[in-house]
């Protein structure tokens, strides 16, 4: 209020951390070698100390928070950037599609969990009714896929509306236990389901925009072919973008405040008039919603899904995610999900122990920095608001 | 002569038993409208536990409730607060991690739009409504510390707890009660602090013309400056009520208190 000239980072600095994470990425997937990889990792978490070391995160980090709007175009231009390096890997420019979507599926995590402190240990199986509800619609209906996205958020929502009952019923612990039970339920009912293929799973027609096929490469010219997998992508972000939107709006609402009081104590809250069952009803529902519409993409892009991508351990990983990224914060989650995505896939050694690893980042998380590796800052209705 | 107006809350017969333990006792107890009631007794005479009760925390076990002319026995915690009653914790109930905006607009529930389509979509009715609670909440906490209307988007958190009091009475004052229930202001406080808030309370009240207020106090010293009238309970009853000057000569309430047999 006292100084109406921006403090912290300038614009230029704000860019040049946006380059540096893109190249360090960049450099992550394209690095094959386990030494050059460990190299990277140590030498990222050594600059990221560093900077903190030295206040050049704080300043960039409130420069980017003044600054919301450059934030979002250059988090765009950076996975742009890194599609076009990778126009033709298949395989790394799956792991970026992947990561989008998990995003968007924990962003639903994020407003039950983080934002009303609903734990949802099923988010796995409302992500597998998305991709279930995507292979049924299809291959056996004609149903535009764009619908069939919508239309698996909502299959996941209503199937939620079942755990209603016992989540508005018990609290805390015992609502996540609710959820596990309903995570084992899931996946066994999938196994034993002919319908819905049994343990051999389902096949998913690839998304159709329109006409426009996401499972044909995209030729530019005469000599330049792009994966697939960038179609993928370009959906992904987009409907990321939305997902992002609604939460960020969600969260800087009256709504967003009430799911706050809630969470931190539901009895001073209702002695304020809040009606708690409207509000988490509100959440889940929310929550499962965005998750489910993740989920629908993810089958398409896929092309194949069985019961074992919807375990109690997917769930798990989720939640991992919200934990780690930092409870509440939509950015937390980015951070987050790439770790927990892009780690174990590129440091072979540790792909078996991958539970493993998750657990160890967990209760390191927990015990030393338990906001999260990005703590969510305080509600502004209206970022860069000031009272008169 | 005018006749007294009616009292403004009213418990008639009203008892609550925690399985074998009598915590109120066909209590009768009448608030009168625009009175600072001084609640006392010792510890576990049922004073929280009368406040729980007609906050509708607890269903009474017994008896009834009647709150400006109509009947709140039953009553949710939601509809109390609607119908015009808001309270304090005895330990403070702000949610630390939120601003200190964010826990006042708490209290504002009923007065603010909840609709899903007026947050998320129309932000600029939205905005106007956010702006117009922003000033009233600034304007209500000055009358308690003009500095802290300054730090309106900090955490709770960061606050001492004479602030801590302050924001909490504030949150129960900004949706436009009739009835403040106070459970213990000065619980956790120094001397200085409890007077500085008493400060705070005299000035509320002589602000919000209509506004009843009960308050729950173990410092006597508080109750004798800022009440008009107490009550005091023992083993959820009441025995004895009047002046503070009335209650501290009467025989019942010094046996209470210090024993005397």
């Amino acid at each position: 209020m006292n100084d109406p000239r921006p403090r912290g980072g300038g614009l230029i600095a704000c860019i040049v951390a946006t380059i540096a994470v893109t190249a360090y990425v960049i450099a992550l997937l394209v690095v094959e070698s386990q030494i050059g990889i460990l190299i990277l990792l140590a030498g990222g978490v050594a600059a990221v100390l560093a900077a903190a070391r030295f206040g050049v995160l704080a300043r960039v980090g409130e420069g980017l928070a003044r600054r919301e709007n450059t934030l979002h175009l250059l988090a765009v231009v950076g996975v742009v950037v890194a599609t076009a390096f990778f126009h033709e890997d298949h395989f790394i420019l799956l792991m970026m599609a992947t990561v989008i979507l998990y995003v968007l599926a924990t962003l639903g995590l994020n407003v039950q969990f983080g934002f009303t402190g609903v734990l949802n240990f099923a988010g796995a199986s409302f992500f597998g009714v998305g991709c279930y509800t995507a292979a049924v619609l299809s291959m056996h209906t004609a149903v535009p896929h764009i619908l069939v996205l919508l239309i698996g958020g909502l299959m996941a929502a209503l199937i939620g509306s079942i755990l209603l009952l016992p989540v508005l019923r018990t609290r805390g612990h015992y609502a996540a236990v609710v959820t596990i039970a309903f995570a084992l339920l899931f996946k066994t009912f999938l196994e034993v389901n002919d319908v819905l293929g049994g343990p051999q799973g389902l096949r998913v027609a690839g998304m159709n925009l329109f006409g426009w096929e996401f499972n044909d490469n995209i030729q530019i010219g005469e000599n330049l072919e792009l994966s697939f997998y960038v179609n993928y992508i370009v959906l992904g972000l987009i409907l990321l973008g939305l997902a992002f939107a609604f939460v960020r709006r969600l969260e800087r609402s009256w709504i967003g405040l009430n799911l706050d009081a809630i969470r931190l104590d539901d009895t001073a809250a209702a002695c304020f008039g809040l009606n708690i069952a409207r509000w988490k009803i509100t959440a889940f529902t929310i929550g499962n919603f965005l998750t489910g519409v993740a989920g629908g993409l993810y089958a398409m892009m896929l092309g194949f899904i069985a019961p074992t991508n919807f375990t109690f351990g997917d769930s798990l990983i989720l939640v991992s995610i919200v934990l780690l990224g930092g409870i509440g914060n939509v950015w937390g989650l980015v951070v987050a999900t790439t770790i927990v995505i892009i780690l174990p896939e590129k440091l072979q050694a540790i792909q078996e122990y991958r539970f493993l690893l998750y657990g160890a980042m967990v209760i390191l998380m927990l015990l030393f920095r338990p906001e999260g590796l990005l703590p969510r800052p305080l509600r502004r209705y209206f970022p860069g608001w000031q009272p008169r | 002569m005018n006749r007294p107006p009616p009292p403004l809350l009213v418990a008639s017969d009203l008892s609550k038993l925690f399985g074998g333990v009598v915590a109120l006792d066909t209590l009768n107890l009448e608030v009168r409208a625009n009175d600072i009631l001084g609640l006392i007794g010792p510890n576990g005479s049922g004073k929280t536990t009368f406040f729980n009760v007609v906050t509708g925390i607890y269903p009474a076990t017994s008896g009834r409730v009647t709150f400006d002319g109509a009947e709140i026995t039953g009553f949710s915690t939601q509809a109390v607060y609607r119908s015009g009653i808001s309270r304090t914790f005895q330990r403070s109930r702000l949610s630390l991690p939120l601003s200190v905006f964010d826990n006042i607009m708490v209290g504002n529930h009923k007065r603010l739009n909840q609709g899903l389509w007026f947050n998320l979509v129309r932000r600029g009715a939205f905005r106007e409504e956010f702006e117009a609670n922003f000033e009233e909440a600034r304007t209500l906490i000055r009358v308690f510390d003009a500095p802290l209307a300054e730090r309106m988007f900090e955490a709770v958190a960061g606050f001492p707890m004479i602030d801590r009091r302050r924001i909490e009475i504030c949150r129960a004052l900004i949706s436009h009660p009739k009835l403040l229930l106070l459970d213990e202001p000065s619980a956790g406080m120094t001397h200085d602090e409890t007077s500085a808030l008493m400060d705070d309370i005299l000035e509320v009240k002589a602000r919000f013309k209509d506004l009843t207020i009960v308050i729950v106090e173990h410092e006597m010293g508080v109750i004798e400056r800022i009440t008009n009238r107490c009550v005091v309970l023992n083993f959820g009853q009441k025995i004895c009520e009047g002046t503070y000057q009335e209650v501290s000569r009467d025989r019942q309430v010094q046996e209470a208190y210090l024993g005397i047999e």
